[in-house]
């Protein structure tokens, strides 16, 4: 069977099992889309900006732990997919992303819509090409999905100039089954020396936490995490990317730690005397202050990227290794040794935890006349039964996601962690949707971020994605106008936005429904009502309270027992809890 | 500290734009760096050296194998091994100075490649410390051009950097 490039390129997806391709087209690629045209066998989705096809890609990656794929042409198509693509390189998420090219002929010659996609991407992509021959596309998609999916996952760019693709020079295809590159062996197996270590420190602490980052998730290890979690006993903290890689409302389950953390995670991370560190990175929103980083504790970081280990945490027992067969050869390890951790120590410590526990770092003002944020969420955790997809964009709004929807199951909450990227949201709601159509999606969002990737409610009607839009409209960019309230003496500098669309409106022209709730009698019943509402996209506009801060807070620069919290603990209290 | 690392890395385009990219974006800092293929053909080897204290270098060692493009590479500042520099410098000559210069130079075991009624290039190899004390040596008003490669190195003893 002989195939043109842009055949081949449209059969080694199908021969990778991929379902979508997320892009819009362009000259470069024309003969790609033509290819694209005549087969059924991989849905192309077409979105209106390219940034959306990268976040709608990534995000099925997310939900699905399948690579996520995207085609764009060349120049602007290109850039434009670069945000997402940095978006995904941040957060480790499996991509492909095909990028047209001018002709070979001509690359180098600032030609129309040419752009060096290589040069560009190499800062925040795992890995990329720019394939010369139509002879080299097969095995080059092959190392690109080999690539993106192995060892610490990443988007990968395969940069096709167009004269490859031509319909007219067709050769037989051959799509290789397995790939084999001298210069890539991901780690597999941890060092079992290591591993041995880590054991005997978690058998004698007295004050230990697990902390788990998406690394777990990732790494499919969410099972051993449980497993190893219980067993042990401790206390357990996620990241943000961690979030539903531990039931969040397990008792051993001390929330999100982190800038936005937990009075008790961030405390019992300060106090600790081992940290057992799985697929998390120590992210500086993560630490806080490095010199005062738990000064107490011995660390055990497993990870599969070496380059994470002692980057920015010194640590004292580095495991290089998936989590997954790490945490397993860690459970039998424990089982088979007839040592436990001391249940006097592990019983005074989770005292101390509940102490800080009962301050309730939480609580808002649940009486208040004005929607609050946290209770929009708290009601969409009731009426989705805790079961939905959530994805987010990125803020305040993000963050009350993070701590009022309590994740159970992994891969169920899609939000930009590592780059921060805002108008990931509704894409990613898009992708998520379309990989799971009977699921309940929903995308919380703010009036600031939303209208950073507002026209893919176009796409969404066009496949038939209904998605939940929940947005937290407090006509300000909440986190830059809480950081301005703390940091600038209230000086809010272009954190507010003199026009806002009518949303409703907005919605409804689109093809969608727009409901707006200002009171919150209102906020549970339009959500029933959102969801009751099986295949239409819902905007829900909800008039929130326009200077709510989230709490608690580390503020840039400090420590985990240094936080900024709603109501600060009376003297008495802070004794009766030290 | 100062560490010369020497890395076998797949002969291809954009191989080294990666290497250097690395440095930028990380904010290390590359003293000097040669690059040319090996025996095979497929690969490069490319010999860089940095500053650092431990902890930059334990970083740097290790982005640099998280490149895909690298096979492997090593740290020659952590065993025995020998350095090479090699360098072209062409000297403005007077009369009066020709003779000075070509004893400077039989003293550093030197060669004089290419002569003129004016000028000397003298081409000259060994560790960057003789290179330099070589220049020093000359008077700085004859200096016309210096051309220094960077160092490379090897490590003494029978084991090598190899696939």
């Amino acid at each position: 069977m002989e195939l043109s490039g842009g055949e081949i390129i449209v059969r080694c997806l199908k021969d990778e099992g991929v379902e979508y391709i997320f892009g819009y087209p362009g000259g470069a690629v024309l003969h790609l889309y033509d290819a694209i045209f005549q087969q059924d066998d991989v849905q192309h989705i077409l979105v209106r900006h390219e940034q959306a096809a990268t976040h709608a890609a990534d995000a099925y990656a997310r939900a699905t732990g399948k690579p996520g794929v995207v085609l764009v042409t060349s120049g602007p198509g290109a850039t434009n997919a670069v945000t997402g693509i940095a978006t995904a390189y941040m957060d480790s998420i499996p991509m492909v992303v095909i990028s047209g090219q001018v002709p070979t002929a001509v690359i180098g010659s600032d030609a129309f819509q040419e752009v060096d996609m290589v040069g560009i991407t190499r800062p925040c992509v795992k890995h990329n090409f720019l394939v010369k021959r139509t002879e080299d596309i097969a095995e080059t998609m092959k190392k690109a999905f080999y690539v993106a999916t192995t060892g610490r996952p990443g988007p990968v760019v395969v940069d096709i100039p167009k004269d490859i693709t031509d319909p007219g020079y067709k050769i037989p295809y051959h799509y290789p089954e397995t790939i084999h590159m001298r210069s890539y062996n991901p780690a597999v197996m941890g060092h079992k020396g290591q591993i041995k270590k880590a054991v005997g420190l978690l058998l004698q602490a007295k004050r230990p936490i697990i902390y788990a980052g998406g690394g777990v998730i990732l790494g499919e290890a969410c099972e051993e995490l449980r497993e190893i979690t219980r067993l042990l006993g401790f206390p357990i903290t996620n990241t943000l990317m961690g979030l539903g890689s531990f039931p969040a409302t397990d008792k051993q389950f001390v929330g999100m730690l982190g800038m936005h953390g937990t009075y008790e995670a961030n405390l019992a991370m300060h106090e600790s005397d081992v940290i057992l560190a799985v697929g998390a990175r120590f992210d500086d929103r993560v630490t806080g202050k490095i010199a005062e980083f738990c000064p107490y504790a011995k660390i055990i970081h497993i990870d599969v990227d070496p380059a994470s280990i002692s980057k920015t945490v010194m640590v004292d027992v580095p495991i290089v290794g998936q989590v997954k067969p790490v945490l397993q050869q860690m459970i039998d390890l424990i089982q088979d040794s007839k040592m436990r951790p001391s249940e006097d120590a592990l019983s005074a410590w989770w005292s101390q935890i509940d102490n800080w526990r009962s301050i309730d770092c939480l609580a808002y003002d649940r009486n208040s006349e004005i929607i609050k944020p946290q209770y929009v969420i708290e009601q969409l955790y009731q009426v989705t039964q805790g079961d939905a997809y959530i994805t987010s964009d990125v803020g305040q709004h993000q963050m009350f996601a993070a701590q009022f929807y309590p994740f159970d199951k992994p891969r169920r909450w899609i939000n930009s962690g590592g780059l921060g990227t805002m108008g990931f949201g509704l894409p990613a709601a898009i992708g998520v949707k379309l990989a799971f159509p009977d699921a309940d999606v929903a995308c919380i969002t703010g009036e600031a971020s939303i209208q950073m990737c507002i026209q893919e409610l176009a796409t969404a009607l066009q496949y038939d994605a209904p998605v939940k839009i929940i947005n937290l409209n407090n006509r300000y960019m909440g986190m830059v106008r809480q950081w301005q309230e703390f940091n600038y003496s209230g000086r809010y500098s272009h954190s507010y936005m003199d026009t806002i669309p009518d949303f409703v409106k907005l919605a409804e022209s689109y093809g969608h429904v727009g409901i707006r709730i200002e009171k919150p009698g209102e906020v549970k019943e339009a959500i029933e009502q959102a969801f009751a509402m099986k295949d239409r996209t819902v905007f829900l506009d909800f008039m929130t309270d326009r200077e709510e801060n989230v709490y608690p807070m580390i503020e840039a620069g400090k420590a985990h027992h240094d936080m900024k919290l709603r109501v600060a603990p009376s003297a008495k209290t802070e004794r009766e809890l030290a | 500290m100062r560490h010369i690392i020497s890395i076998l890395i797949e002969n291809e385009a954009g191989a080294l734009s990666r290497v250097a990219g690395l440095f930028s974006a990380r904010g290390y800092n590359i003293e000097s760096l040669t690059v040319a293929p090996t025996e095979d053909p497929s690969l490069s080897r490319m010999t860089l050296v940095t500053r650092g204290n431990d902890h930059v270098i334990e970083q740097i060692t290790k982005q640099l194998n998280k490149l895909i493009d690298v096979v492997k590479l090593i740290d020659l500042a952590e065993a025995v091994h020998i350095e090479r520099e090699l360098m072209l410098v062409k000297i403005h000559t007077t009369e009066n100075s020709r003779a000075e210069v070509k004893r400077l130079n039989d003293i550093f075991r030197g060669k004089i490649i290419d002569v003129t009624a004016t000028s000397y290039v003298v081409e000259m190899t060994g560790p960057s410390d003789k290179l330099d004390a070589f220049i020093h040596s000359l008077d700085p008003e004859s200096i016309i051009e210096v051309v220094r490669s960077g160092p490379t190195g090897i490590s003494r003893g029978e084991k090598g950097l190899h696939l």
